[in-house]
């Protein structure tokens, strides 16, 4: 009798060992099958334009193939400020969104569960309308002749006009209040599952409010604060429609240098080189950003269940 | 019996507590003296208040008036970090960012004691708990009962003269919620420190209490020595909620005391005056005919026998409808001798534990 194979090897004798294995495969190809329609959907809308730009990228003016795209980004200092200015919005949008959104995100989650989620609709209210309207809306109250403007100076509070839009300004500020549900969400859903027995603990170990926030519940929001950032810094990264109405053409970022220089000047190459790099510059921000919070893990950070 | 560990501990003395919600009286003009250094439990049923009494003793509920004194210092008012009381949560609380080290640390080190120092504390608190050499293991890699430990470690380390505990063994499995009673005990003998335990589990609240304060609706029903609170209850809902028992009315007549007609002899009875007579399935016995002297008796009929492993009950309907139970252990001959289901029997009840319970809430 050798009925008893290896450990791990399956036994290939005994009552319907062929059609329980047959009904393994079967289910298995059963699941693969119903995964088919996504894995073509990601290769078709990401795999093949994104393999289709890196292709464009390689070839100049004269349609030869060359590195000159990429070439010419390192030696004129104009793409390294357009990578510079990108970096630094999405960097001060981001700094906006956290100083704004982590207190509102503890205050909601302090509210009972009723309140709270009528804070939430109203976050989750303007997410609905459209990105450009309001875009515009911003447009409308932040211009020369805008409600803020008008306000202000009727109620005294300036003489001229502050440039409100148009700049670095509007497009932070625009930008910010678009990018903060991305924020808020995580953030909010990780201080819910916050157990309030640890800050009475902290309190009844002899810490004050202060210090049991800071030591306690602070690190244990982290990890939905880390996701908060990283989603609105990358999303900020790629972003158009807002910096090109509210940045006035001041604050040029890549997704606008992109536009232009495929409208202007149809140049498929240069334009798809900047999205190859600017794609990679958001991969790396995302691995460095996983490598950080494994770090943290590491380091004994996260909700722990 | 002083021992080196032992910590000065300091007595609660609690007055007129009363805590509202709503119209529902969570605590009712609760008054409750715990001695120095003594291990008091806080007995009752899941909405009777005494989690909110605990709470209130910590400083995370505030109660709509009343006195709670630490020693002497009022403390009704003091916020929670400044009370120096221990608390052992029911679902441990450990903070899963940091280890267990850090864990029993954090009190020390909000208390601001030097590196060494702390690290030796937090050694011997281990050593306390049985945990030699898990200070550096992470939350999430702990067993109930090891979590357990180290959140007791973390409320004795900074020396807390009072020690407050939230039902802290409803987590666990029987077994080891046995072993950690008696463990419990031993630790608490060991630092001496003043103990106000919560739980729902009257067994437990037997094993583990020099005294048992049973609460129910906001009100303290009963304090009392485990022995005394099991044997001589105050009113019926003691009776009924600390083990099993039937509750037969009975009548007062100069002096004499009788149930259905029948005289009882209550001399065993600390209140003579009370009009409830309670019957406990462990405290009657099965006589034989000839063996009534001795014992008040009740006539019945066998309605059910139920075999329960180590005992046996057996229910019986008496004489004018009530229906009791008796318990008897399963050793062989008391097997063998169990009446069928429709046979008369007689039940005795010696006149040592007849015991009457005024009547009062129930």
């Amino acid at each position: 009798m050798s009925t008893h194979s290896l450990p791990g090897t399956r036994p290939t004798t005994g009552a319907n060992a062929a059609g329980l294995r047959q009904d393994d495969v079967r289910e298995r190809m059963l699941m693969f099958g119903l995964s088919v329609p996504a894995i073509l959907l990601v290769v078709v809308i990401i795999g093949i334009p994104v393999g289709w730009l890196f292709w464009l990228s390689l070839f100049n003016d004269e349609g030869v193939l060359s590195t000159s795209n990429y070439t010419r980004m390192i030696e004129h200092k104009s793409y390294y400020r357009i990578f510079r200015t990108t970096f630094n919005v999405s960097f001060l949008t981001t700094i906006i969104c956290v100083a704004i959104g982590y207190p509102f995100a503890y205050f909601l989650a302090q509210l009972p569960q009723k309140w709270a989620n009528i804070g939430l609709i109203a976050v989750l209210l303007p997410f609905w309308t459209s990105l450009l309207v309001r875009t515009y809306a911003w447009l409308v109250i932040l211009q020369r002749k805008g409600l803020i403007n008008q306000w202000g100076i009727e109620l005294g509070l300036w003489d001229t006009p502050l440039r409100l839009v148009h700049n670095l300004n509007g497009t932070l500020i625009g930008m910010a209040h678009i990018m903060l549900p991305f924020l808020l969400l995580p953030l909010y859903g990780s201080m819910r599952t916050i157990d309030q027995d640890y800050i009475k603990a902290a309190s009844n170990l002899g810490a004050s409010p202060f210090r049991a926030f800071w030591s306690i519940y602070f690190p244990l929001s982290l990890p939905g604060l880390f996701a908060g950032i990283v989603v609105v810094f990358v999303l900020c990264l790629g972003f158009f429609v807002t910096p090109a109405v509210l940045g006035g053409g001041r604050v040029i970022m890549v997704s606008m240098k992109i536009e232009t220089i495929i409208d202007l000047f149809y140049n498929f190459g240069t334009a798809s080189a900047l999205g190859v790099v600017l794609l990679a510059l958001t991969l790396l921000v995302l691995f460095i950003s996983h490598k950080l919070l494994r770090l943290d893990r590491i380091l004994g950070g996260g909700t722990g269940t | 019996m002083a021992d080196a560990n032992q910590i000065n501990a300091l007595p609660i003395t609690i007055r007129g507590l009363t805590k509202t919600y709503g119209p529902v009286f969570a605590l009712d003009h609760v008054d409750l003296d715990v001695r120095s250094g003594e291990f008091l439990t806080l007995l009752g049923p899941s909405g009777s208040g005494k989690t909110t009494l605990l709470m209130v003793l910590a400083g995370f509920t505030r109660p709509d008036h009343g006195s709670a004194l630490f020693g002497d210092d009022e403390v009704i008012r003091m916020q929670p970090h400044k009370r120096e009381v221990g608390m052992v949560f029911q679902n441990y609380a450990l903070f899963p960012h940091m280890t267990v080290a850090g864990n029993i640390g954090f009190p020390l080190k909000l208390r601001n004691v030097n590196k060494a120092t702390l690290h030796q504390r937090v050694e011997s608190a281990l050593e306390t708990v049985q945990l030699e050499g898990f200070g550096d293991r992470q939350i999430d890699q702990l067993s109930g009962g090891q979590m357990q430990r180290v959140a007791l470690a973390r409320a004795i380390v900074f020396e807390p003269r009072i020690l407050l505990m939230d039902e802290p063994l409803s987590a666990l499995d029987k077994k080891l919620r046995e072993h950690m009673q008696i463990e419990l005990r031993h630790l608490h003998e060991k630092l001496g420190m003043t103990t106000v335990y919560v739980t729902h589990d009257q067994r437990e609240a037997l094993t583990m209490s020099d005294r048992i304060a049973v609460i129910n609706d906001g009100k303290l029903m009963q304090l009392d020595s485990p022995r005394r609170i099991y044997d001589q209850p105050a009113n019926p809902f003691v009776a009924n909620f600390i083990g099993e028992s039937t509750l037969l009315p009975v009548e007062h007549s100069d002096g004499h005391v009788s149930y259905a007609g029948t005289p009882v002899n209550v001399s065993g009875s600390e209140s003579k005056d009370g009009r409830l007579l309670m019957l406990r399935p462990e405290r009657l016995v099965l006589l034989k005919p000839g063996e009534e002297a001795d014992y008040n008796t009740f006539q019945g009929v066998v309605k059910d026998v139920v075999y329960q492993g180590e005992s046996f009950l057996l229910y019986v309907t008496l004489m004018d409808g009530a229906d009791v139970a008796i318990r008897s252990v399963s050793q062989r001959g008391l097997l063998a001798a169990v009446p069928e289901v429709g046979a008369q029997v007689t039940l005795g009840l010696h006149p040592d534990e007849t015991v009457l319970i005024p009547e009062g809430e129930s």
